[in-house]
């Protein structure tokens, strides 16, 4: 290992305080790190570790604390608040969640901007092009550098990220819930390019609340819950519940599986095709009963997202029919809400709330028509708000109260609005669309006993996931989406998650690869 | 076919590049301010100041290369107004720039009166005169169509290789369309996103202040009001149909240049039977039609129109 190791720190961060308002977003974090080594900074959302990382590239600056950084002449010197620049002359590179590139520019052209003097005469290509080349050879990260961004998948646009950093000669490589929009096969391969770059001497830092990755790709774990570092230790000596019951401050308690007793069909595909291009879905047959959770296995973009919007009425399938109780479904979004489908969209920010308008608002939107919330056609103030304090309170969801915009809450916190809105109205089908993505262990366990709650009154929950896990946890059945095919579902027990990954992966069932 | 002799005669070319030239400036200009993410509404405005300031400073004494100078440093002064409003201040960029184009027009209009407060017509300068280049100009037909244009009508060409080189070869020009695509990603590299937004506002408004200029010291000899006529305008719709090319935006110009050319003409043809006005009115809807063609697909700067804040997602 590295010589840097034996007790001088590449990074320093003391004491830094971070406070916005009456939050303390950053309270006296201490974190060290070596060159060589992979530290997972785990916590929950909100936990201060975006902040932290922010505070430590510059985009912020510490109301208190000191950011301290090894210089190649081997002494420890502060960095400059609040300077993007200082951060990267010092060797820092910064891998955001949300990638800060140029869609309209090419990998090249995101990659060299502002590593040339912006008054020098000539953009030198084939030097960087060069240079790119041999980073990429021995980084394995391979990317078409001449192709726009905007074209470029998501994986690549974050192997463009690290190269932009890596262009600069970074060694210390900071990344932003890196998997957050990975495939696992996606965030396998990153994480091989992350240990080869730490055994060149590079020293790594990701976020992340997954506590799989933590566990399999770090040398040492840092816990921060609620601005604080509540651990920090080597992670050959933690075990997953430890940790997580570190990171939340009390044992979570995953649901239970529990199984329903499924009652007669109540939505109903009949040789359903809609879509084109690969969000295609083509002859769908599928029945869900009522007080039953069927589980739609498959990798994002598969058919899914099109599945969901013929369901919610968005979009009108081209054959086949879809009935609710023996009735043809309506191809139209109002029609599919009287109706009785809830619907958690998978893209909640997007679609599943309307980010200016307050919490109470939404919470209301799709009643508005309800005579308990309008007289006449004018609003009823005290009715909507009173229904709003009652949500606040009975589904936890933390913000100041009613009139909070909802744009600034939590993933977790908008997706409890999405589910008390929905759920509320004892819909007879639940559409849940990868409802627990991004979220965290506690809001991720609630949503599961949401859902759970409305299968066991008596609806049809339609679950997709590609996480495994909650699929097997949750689901009666399980049926695998694949090219915009669904297999005929199968009860749970007789699955196990091995089979059903190779089935996503377009192998059917008795396991040779499908056409 | 009479038409056909319109398109043959190396004056009607000629009268197409001249009715262009303001065109290519504007263009160039709102170009460059959109590039980095900025709308410009402010070139109408612009136009007359720098029309007004150039013809003004030549009458004053300042000679014509220094009129030239004078109107783009005019134009770059409300492009730095519009770029503080727009830029650090975040403030609607159409509010703003419909504000600069009211307040530089009527200061412009202001300045005039208060210099000439008795005159019915305006005093003439000496205009720039078209430049006699050996062997080139003599040539047949090209040589009338392309070569007996003003200074001024060069430097726009060259202007537009200029702005082309630097967009696409320069560190510079990299950094300015990132700015116009997407502001983080340009923080993220350690570049000021707000010096680049108000630099590019400043010469794109420089630029437009030239196309104003050229009318007063190229095209005609003096100011009137109301002489800009809707050109600021015309230059805005231009770049969606360049899809903000520089090369795309002269083809824009020249085409505009052409039909307006060609419509004066038709208009001594044919203009006993059907009103003026329709001729009039032949570029502006043929403008609207290849915008409506071509905007469709237009790959625009992503952050355009958006106020960018630090911190902020």
């Amino acid at each position: 290992m590295p010589e840097t190791e034996s007790g001088h720190p590449l990074l320093s961060l003391q004491n830094i305080t971070r406070i916005f308002g009456d939050l303390v977003a950053n309270g006296n974090v201490n974190l060290d790190l070596y060159a060589g080594e992979i530290v997972a900074l785990l916590g929950e959302n909100g936990a201060g570790k975006t902040t932290l990382m922010n505070i430590l590239f510059g985009h912020y600056v510490a109301d208190q604390g000191r950011v301290m950084v090894r210089h190649s002449s081997g002494i420890l010197a502060d960095l400059e608040p609040g300077a993007p620049q200082a951060a990267l002359e010092a060797g820092i590179g910064m891998v955001h969640q949300h990638f800060t590139l140029a869609e309209n520019l090419t990998g090249l052209e995101n990659i060299v901007l502002g590593t040339e003097s912006l008054f020098s005469y000539r953009l030198n290509r084939s030097k960087a092009r060069a240079k790119l080349q041999e980073l990429m050879q021995s980084s394995g990260l391979e990317v078409d550098l001449d192709q726009r961004v905007s074209r470029l998948a998501v994986g690549e646009r974050q192997r463009v990220e690290i190269l932009k950093a890596l262009y600069r000669d970074a060694r210390i490589l900071v990344l932003d819930e890196p998997t957050a929009v990975l495939t696992p096969q996606e965030s396998n391969n990153l994480f091989i390019t992350l240990k080869l770059l730490a055994a060149k001497g590079m020293a790594i830092i990701f976020i992340s609340h997954k506590m799989a990755e933590v566990l399999s790709s770090s040398d040492r774990v840092a816990v921060l819950r609620k601005g604080r570092i509540v651990a920090d230790l080597p992670t050959s000596k933690c075990d997953r519940h430890q940790l997580a019951e570190v990171m939340v401050g009390h044992s979570v308690q995953a649901a239970e599986r529990k199984p329903g007793y499924p009652a007669g069909e109540a939505l109903v595909f009949a040789g359903v095709s809609a879509g084109d291009g690969r969000e295609q879905i083509e002859n769908v047959n599928l029945a869900l009963c009522k007080g039953e959770i069927i589980g739609l296995a498959g990798v994002s973009g598969n058919g899914q997202s099109t599945l969901a919007k013929v369901v919610s009425g968005l979009e009108k399938p081209t054959a086949g029919t879809i009935s609710l109780h023996g009735k043809p479904l309506k191809p139209n979004a109002v029609a599919a809400i009287r109706s009785g489908i809830a619907r958690i969209p998978e893209d909640r920010h997007h679609d599943g709330i309307v980010g200016a308008m307050s919490v109470e608002e939404n919470l209301v939107l799709e009643e508005i028509r309800k005579p308990a919330y309008q007289r006449f056609g004018l609003l009823r103030f005290n009715e909507i708000r009173k229904r709003a304090q009652e949500a606040i309170k009975a589904c936890d969801i933390r913000c100041s109260g009613p009139l909070a915009v909802s744009r600034l809450l939590s993933g977790g916190n908008i997706q409890k609005i999405v589910l008390a809105r929905t759920l509320d109205q004892q819909p007879d089908i639940v559409l849940a669309a990868q409802p627990s993505r991004g979220l965290d262990v506690s809001a991720t366990a609630d949503v599961h006993r949401r859902l759970q709650e409305a299968r066991d009154r008596g609806a049809g929950v339609l679950l997709i996931s590609e996480d495994l896990d909650e699929l097997f946890q949750l689901s009666d059945r399980i049926a695998v989406i694949h090219r915009g095919h669904i297999c005929e579902p199968v009860e749970t027990e007789k699955l196990d998650k091995k089979q059903v990954g190779l089935m996503m992966a377009g192998h059917s069932a008795k396991g040779e690869q499908a056409a | 076919m009479e038409y056909i002799d319109i398109l043959l005669s190396a004056n009607f070319w000629a009268a197409a590049i001249r009715i262009a030239t303001p065109l290519i400036f504007g263009v160039l200009g709102a170009l460059v301010c959109e590039r980095a993410g900025v709308l410009n509404l402010g070139i109408e405005g612009i136009f007359v100041v720098g029309a007004m300031c150039g013809w003004m400073a030549v009458w004053l004494g300042a000679g014509l290369w220094g009129g030239v100078l004078i109107a783009a440093l005019a134009g770059a002064f409300f492009g730095l107004l519009h770029g503080i409003l727009t830029v650090p201040l975040g403030l609607s960029q159409h509010v703003s720039g419909l504000g600069i184009t009211m307040f530089a027009t009527s200061v412009s209009y202001f300045a005039y009166r208060t210099a000439l407060p008795d005159v019915s017509s305006p005093p003439r300068i000496e205009a720039f005169q078209p430049l006699d280049i050996p062997v080139l100009s003599e040539l047949p037909f090209i040589g009338p169509a392309l070569f007996q244009q003003t200074p001024m009508t060069f430097l726009a060409l060259a202007l537009v290789l200029l702005v082309s080189y630097m967009l696409y070869r320069t560190p510079l020009g990299l950094a300015i369309r990132a700015v116009g695509d997407n502001p983080s990603a340009v923080e993220a590299q350690g570049l000021p996103v707000f010096a680049l937004r108000i630099g590019a506002i400043m010469a794109g408004s420089a630029l437009m202040a030239l196309g104003g200029a050229f009318l007063t010291m190229s095209a005609f000899d003096a100011f009137f009001f109301g002489m800009i006529n809707g050109r600021g305008w015309i230059c805005i719709a231009l770049v969606v149909f360049a899809s903000w090319r520089p090369g795309k935006a002269l083809l824009g110009a020249l085409l505009f240049g052409a039909f307006d050319a060609f419509q004066i003409r038709l208009q001594n043809e044919v203009g006993a039977v059907i009103p003026s006005q329709v001729f009039l009115m032949i570029p502006y809807l043929l403008s609207i039609v290849a915008l409506v063609l071509v905007a469709r697909k237009a790959d625009y700067p992503r952050a355009l129109l958006q106020p960018y804040f630090r911190g902020q997602r």
